[in-house]
């Protein structure tokens, strides 16, 4: 019962052999791609055109050739209605920080055009969605890193959008900050019945928030599929555990527990101090984060960390030469 | 699971709805010119300090005191002595006041318009449904307004005070209009000019420091310029020295039109052919700076 977020059954976004070319670089290359209702990962490595695509899809720089639709509107002719139901989160900072979250995000959606009544509700429910509760009201130059991301998320879900841009969301972040606004992106689609775009150079953490991923590399398309195709291609589980004095090397002793359950392990690559202490294995869903943690519950250890190994995204370009030709036949 | 608690759920489960569902939004969006009104609004506001820190309260109210004063204490004493005439044209006003008034620019325009640039702001304002020029003319409006309120008041101090002391009803109301008049005039132009200079200066206090010397330095330069001339006997240049700063293209556009007396060296303003060129350097340059606000905040784009 998720909200339909395609506009009268058109696909949420379309571009057709969209290019974009600035004096020097060329940004987007002939770039074909539909997306659907849900969540999207655009994964690139910097300077691979995420950005500049979203500038182009709100209607704000006009592509040098090709075209798009957002919501079955026309990218170059329908920007400000376009602008009105879509959200906006930049990558950078874009905060004033002499005044308070709340009036910043009432302030922008009056922008977005809802009345001043509405504008204050829905600033007020969209605060407390996103985590932010008495610190609104303080100046937002006080507030950590995570929180400013939050209040820029609020301001791009304010005006209850039917479809967002957020622009490398997971910035800055340290790694539960990370998985908090991951966690979140998902709630956006599965709560709030958004749409979502979501960039990042980071291939692994999109892996687990979207329901398709598209790459680009150099302004072309490299990969668009769903995200079951690319977890197929295994996901890398890092644990490092506590010693304790029953198991003086926790490490081994953990190793020793999941070879008994069945589950094969590696240890760390590369020789970097403390890497000893750090085993890989490979997750095969959900009962795989079960099982470790009841391994290591089991011995009464205590578990460090255990965090997904981002993929960064040029594994993806050093992959076996065939899913690169296919890719490239894909995005053709 | 989350389903459960989407708007769609029967009336049963509302409480839950109350506490973790998300509600959508499906009144009214007002668009564009609500969203510039809005824009206006809050930056007019802005401009007195209104909605903002205590400390960013008190230079424009200190100046909007300034500027009042002297022409309350005008109206005392004409109301005292049973005058017959305010010792100050409604039109000289402004002028004797310039300096007051180049600060409230120099302290204001860059509040308006380099904080959204200098926190990056700017982007999204244009992911709103707004373009460039709604962005300026909502600025530039602002500002203009905040000028405008900022000089005309003491003229309608003024105005209040001559009615009280009971000065000729038609006379004053004539010599208040074309105050008004002028004061609109200047509100306008130095607005303009105030926002294109914070505009390329996104730090404040360059900002602060270009207004003062485009508004004060010129001035000064001009009416220094324009005595030299007088001393001379070259009064023939006098008007054309004028056309080169701000304080006194509005000296010049307003005794020559506007009834005023000119605060030129020998008290001679503009002749009628020469006030005209006055008045089209002053609508035009308000034009150049609206033209160029748009150019620059088409670059800034996102
Ligand atoms: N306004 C611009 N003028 C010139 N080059 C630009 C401009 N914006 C982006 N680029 C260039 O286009 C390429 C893509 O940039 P961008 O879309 O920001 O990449 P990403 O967001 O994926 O890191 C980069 O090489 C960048 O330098
Ligand atoms: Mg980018």
């Amino acid at each position: 019962m998720v909200r339909v977020t395609t506009f009268e059954d058109v696909t949420v976004i379309v571009t057709e052999s969209l290019s974009k070319r600035f004096p020097r670089v060329t940004a987007l290359d002939r770039l074909s791609v539909d997306i659907g209702p849900g969540v999207t990962g655009l994964v690139g490595a910097n300077g691979a055109g995420k950005s500049t695509l979203i500038k182009i899809l709100l209607g704000l720089s006009p592509a040098t050739e090709g075209r798009a639709e957002v919501l079955g509107l026309d990218v170059a002719t329908k920007g400000a209605a376009i602008r009105e139901r879509v959200g906006y989160m930049p990558e950078h900072d874009c905060l004033p920080p002499d005044v308070s979250a709340t009036e910043f995000v009432v302030h922008m959606a009056r922008m977005s055009g809802l009345p001043p009544a509405a504008a204050r509700e829905r600033t007020a429910d969209t605060l407390r969605h996103v985590g932010l509760y008495e610190e609104r009201y303080r100046p937002i130059g006080g507030y950590s890193t995570g929180m400013k991301q939050r209040v820029k998320l609020a301001q791009a879900l304010v005006h209850d959008p039917r479809l967002v841009f957020l622009d490398e969301p997971t910035n800055g972040l340290d790694p539960v900050g990370r998985d908090e606004m991951l966690g979140l992106i998902r709630r956006i689609h599965t709560d709030f019945g958004i749409s979502v775009l979501v960039t990042s150079h980071l291939l692994g953490e999109l892996e687990r928030t979207c329901d398709h991923v598209v790459v680009v590399d150099g302004g072309k398309l490299l990969r668009s599929s769903s995200t079951t195709d690319f977890t197929q291609t295994t996901t890398t589980l890092a644990i490092e555990v506590t010693d304790s004095d029953t198991h003086p090397d926790g490490t081994r002793a953990v190793r020793e527990a999941l070879h008994a359950r069945g589950v094969d392990t590696q240890g760390e690559a590369g020789g970097l101090p403390g890497a000893g202490h750090i085993l890989l294995l490979t997750a095969t869903g959900d009962e795989t984060y079960d099982l470790v943690r009841d391994a290591v519950a089991d011995l009464g250890l205590g578990l460090v960390r255990m965090e997904q190994r981002r993929h960064h995204i040029s594994e993806v370009f050093t992959s076996s030469d065939e899913q690169r030709k296919e890719a490239v036949g894909h995005g053709g | 699971m989350a389903v459960e608690h989407s708007p769609a759920t029967p009336a049963g489960d509302r409480s839950r709805i109350h506490d973790i569902g998300y509600r959508g939004y499906d009144g009214p969006r007002l668009g564009r010119a609500y969203a510039r009104r809005s824009l206006y609004s809050q930056s007019l506001r802005g401009a007195y300090g209104l909605g903002r820190s205590v400390k960013s309260k008190v230079l424009p109210m200190l100046l909007f005191a300034v500027m009042c004063v002297p022409a309350a204490i005008m109206v005392a004493v004409a109301v005292a002595t049973k005058a017959h005439e305010l010792p100050v044209a409604y039109t000289r006003y402004a002028i004797i006041m310039q300096a007051v008034i180049s600060l409230y620019v120099a302290s204001q325009a860059p509040q308006a318009v380099s904080r959204d640039l200098r926190f990056k702001t700017v982007p999204l304002y244009f992911s709103r449904p707004i373009e460039t020029a709604d962005y300026v003319r909502a600025k530039f409006a602002a500002l203009a307004s905040a000028l405008f309120v900022l000089t005309a008041t003491p003229l309608l101090v003024m105005y209040v005070g001559a009615l009280l002391s009971k000065m000729g009803f038609a006379h004053q109301t004539e010599k208040f209009a074309q105050g008004l008049v002028s004061v609109a005039l200047l509100s306008l132009f130095f607005a303009g000019i105030g926002l294109v200079i914070a505009a390329v200066t996104p730090r404040r206090g360059f900002g602060i420091a270009a207004v003062i010397a485009v508004m004060t330095i010129s001035y000064g330069a001009v009416s220094t310029l324009q005595a030299i001339a007088f001393a001379q006997d070259s009064t023939g240049a006098i008007p054309w020295i004028g056309l080169f700063s701000p304080v006194t293209l509005i000296d010049g556009v307003q005794s020559a039109f506007l009834g005023g007396s000119s605060a030129f060296p020998g008290g001679t303003g503009p002749s009628g052919g020469e006030g005209a060129v006055y008045v089209v350097a002053v609508l035009s340059l308000i034009a150049a700076c609206y033209g160029l606000l748009n150019r620059r905040y088409q670059k800034v784009g996102l």
